[in-house]
């Protein structure tokens, strides 16, 4: 839905890249997404030297979100590459389209005119040609740049990031029977990567790297406010300070924001305006994701960590 | 060849010196040496230093090594025979004081090779010597822990040698094959439209396969200390061999060295290591050091099928606490966990101390490491195909 209605808007209509770190602020924060300094100083960095901005950090501390609204926010569309072990040229650039290939080779076969070196050339054109998102990213066919969001870049193997170099350091890519092609502006591009491994310094190299950290209370709370405007603002702030709490105990998979914002909702629609032991403990799931996690917040502890967040908030 | 007599000669020699020192230098390289010492001439001593480093030299990183080795030999040409008595057993002093500021490697190149004599009082090496067992031979079942140093240095050599090739699986990713069971359509297509339209016999594609990452853990407490140095030679050739391996060591805490042992001068490599870890010939404290290890490398050196190895003895001063739980949890987060433990040389082991019982369960292999042989055995039990499912239904 979003990528038709983005790709309606012409090219005069196309908002400006910001031109300091404050309006990159002022962007971020007229779509919800509210940033700390250095984050915006990166993306600002990316958007006016035109260089991939990569994004490394915990599961759920909103990178993939930066793509989304960077592409709201500049009204272009977004183009999204999820990555997955194996993910080869086929998925990921462009395939052909063997069918159509093959029933225009059968018709021209019937028309009885098959000329060897015609009927390649006219076989491989971009008629027959399926995109894939960098395809669609460095040639997009609504001629408006997008912004091409590479996600989880850790989940695929070597090879691809070793393909992603050409791409990244000269927006273009090559289809041997059509030749190369050059993105005429160059896509906006995020890459996240949880560090599930460690991407190659070739790739790190050529874009502008931020670790994105989990927010402070303050930033929380703001996050909180905007995305869950139905939570109280007693409970959100109570909500805020248990999971900060929470992030400093030992924990195999502390808690991201996207959690914290689960579990606002999920108190919501319990119609809690207050947190207690038992809620905490009910309502655990949204926030933990590793059994033994769980396992540690013993009821003592929960009503430790609760007792301790209302009186910060006091 | 217009370099005659002694300078020719010493070229040669030098040249030598240099390959033992790990430089690749082949016997063409002897020729250019010649041939440049011929352009430029003996007058200068720089220009000749240059004239050798151009042809000798083929990366940064092996330069400091040159210039070192050029500066020991050709400061005085009799230097080497120097050395050689040097070396005399009685006479000690110099030897050392020349080692000490040079890479190893390079200090021993420079040495030449040294008498086999057996050491006075050390009954083990004449009772092999009594054997008539090759020396080789000898070497690969010596334990570590006894080995003179001379034995030491021979088995560094053999122990760059020795490849882990790990048991290659499949992974999603294609490749062009005869055999494979998956029609290549844009190959089939493009040869039938070389073709003129005309059929052509179907190309296939099946899946490719590549060995998993390897993760290796070392235990470098004091118990360990002997065993630790010598593998670490063994861990630096494999680190460099091949992609995605990741080596940590641990004793009190846990420090991730596989930046340092990247380094492709192993003597470098080696001190670069000694450097980061700090808890060298310590105490161990296992379950602690695993613990942090799941907490914050597991999920990002252990994907795609890892196989770790564990090398420690198992003896631990907190007695297994907690480490039941985390080899648990490590053993689940990989794919096979085999646990390489030099105690297992005395055949009357006995899985007694806590360590050792709270992580037998939990490791697919168990396996000595404190010889040649052993490691040989270990690349050959790696190299097979392997699932855990068959292990765990043999142990239930």
């Amino acid at each position: 839905m979003k990528r038709t209605a983005c790709r309606a808007v012409s090219r005069t209509m196309q908002p400006t890249i910001p031109d300091s770190v404050d309006a990159t602020l002022d962007l971020l924060e007229a779509n919800d997404y509210v940033a700390e300094r250095r984050l915006a100083t990166a993306v600002f960095l990316a958007l006016k030297l035109s260089r991939p901005l990569f994004l490394e950090g915990e599961a759920g501390v909103g990178k993939t979100e930066i793509g989304k609204v960077l592409a709201a926010g500049l009204s272009r569309p977004l183009v999204r590459l999820q990555c997955y072990e194996g993910l080869d040229t086929a998925a990921a650039v462009y395939e052909w389209n063997y069918p159509r290939q093959m029933i225009e080779i059968r018709l021209a076969e019937a028309a009885g005119d098959i000329a060897r070196s015609e009927l390649s050339h006219d076989i491989f054109t971009t008629r027959f040609l399926l995109r894939r998102p960098l395809l669609e990213a460095l040639a997009p066919e609504g001629g408006v740049a997008p912004v091409l969001l590479i996600d989880e870049l850790d989940r695929t193997d070597e090879p691809f990031e070793a393909y992603l170099l050409e791409v990244l350091s000269d927006y273009q890519v090559t289809i041997p029977e059509l030749g190369t092609l050059r993105a005429q502006t160059p896509p906006v591009v995020v890459i996240t990567s949880n560090r599930t491994r460690e991407i190659h310094d070739a790739i790190k190299r050529r874009c502008l790297y931020h670790w994105v950290d989990y927010p402070d209370a303050a930033r929380e709370l703001a996050i909180v406010a905007r995305k869950c405007p139905a939570a109280s603002s007693s409970l959100a702030r109570e909500v805020v300070a248990f999971t900060q709490r929470l992030r400093t105990l030992d924990l195999f998979k502390a808690p991201g924001i996207a959690e914290t914002l689960d579990w606002a909702e999920a108190l919501v629609a319990l119609d809690r305006i207050t947190l207690d032991p038992q809620t905490v403990a009910d309502t655990l799931g949204a926030l933990l994701k590793y059994q033994d996690d769980v396992q540690a917040i013993t009821p003592d502890v929960a009503a430790r960590l609760v007792r301790e967040a209302k009186a910060e908030i006091a | 060849m217009a370099v005659a007599g002694h300078l020719g000669e010493n070229v040669l020699y030098f040249v030598r010196v240099l390959r033992a020192a790990g430089l690749p230098l082949g016997p063409a390289k002897v020729i250019d040496a010649l041939a440049a010492v011929d352009a430029v001439g003996v007058a200068n001593r720089t220009d000749f230093r240059e004239a050798l480093a151009a042809v000798l030299v083929s990366r940064r990183e092996q330069l400091p090594i040159f210039e070192q080795a050029f500066e020991l030999f050709w400061r005085n040409p009799r230097l080497l025979e120097k050395m050689m008595a040097a070396l005399l057993p009685k006479v000690h002093g110099r030897a050392d004081d020349v080692a000490d500021d040079l890479p190893a490697r390079l200090a021993q190149a420079m040495l030449p090779p040294p008498v086999t004599t057996i050491p006075e009082g050390n009954e083990e090496t004449e009772l092999d010597a009594a054997f008539s067992f090759s020396a080789r031979e000898v070497l690969q079942r010596k334990d570590f822990a006894t080995m003179s140093t001379q034995e030491l240095a021979e088995v560094k050599a053999l122990l760059r040698t020795i490849h882990l090739p790990l048991a290659a699986r499949p992974v999603r990713r294609s490749v062009a094959s005869p055999r494979g069971h998956a029609i290549d359509l844009r190959t089939t297509l493009r040869e039938s439209v070389g073709a003129g339209g005309a059929l052509t016999p179907l190309a296939y594609r099946t899946r490719r396969r590549r060995p998993p990452p390897l993760c290796v853990l070392v235990d470098v407490s004091g118990s360990m200390d002997r065993y630790a140095r010598m593998l670490l030679h063994f861990l630096h050739a494999i680190t460099n061999d091949r992609h995605r391996v990741h080596v940590l060591t641990f004793g009190t805490r846990l420090t991730n060295i596989t930046r340092h042992l990247r380094h492709r001068d192993v003597d470098l490599a080696l001190a670069r290591v000694a450097d980061a870890v700090e808890d060298w010939a310590g105490g161990t404290r296992i379950g602690a050091c695993l613990s942090e290890f799941n907490h914050k490398w597991s999920r990002r050196l252990l994907g795609q099928n890892a196989v770790v190895l564990l090398i420690s003895d198992g003896l631990d001063a907190d007695a297994g606490d907690g480490l039941a739980f985390e080899a648990e949890r490590l053993a689940k987060s990989c794919a096979r966990l085999v646990w390489l433990n030099p105690l297992l040389r005395y055949s009357g082991f006995e899985a007694r101390p806590a360590g050792i019982r709270a992580l037998l369960p939990h490791v697919d292999d168990f396996m000595p490491v404190h010889n040649l042989e052993t490691l040989t055995d270990l690349a050959h039990a790696l190299a097979k195909p392997w699932r855990r499912e068959a292990t765990l239904a043999r142990a239930a």
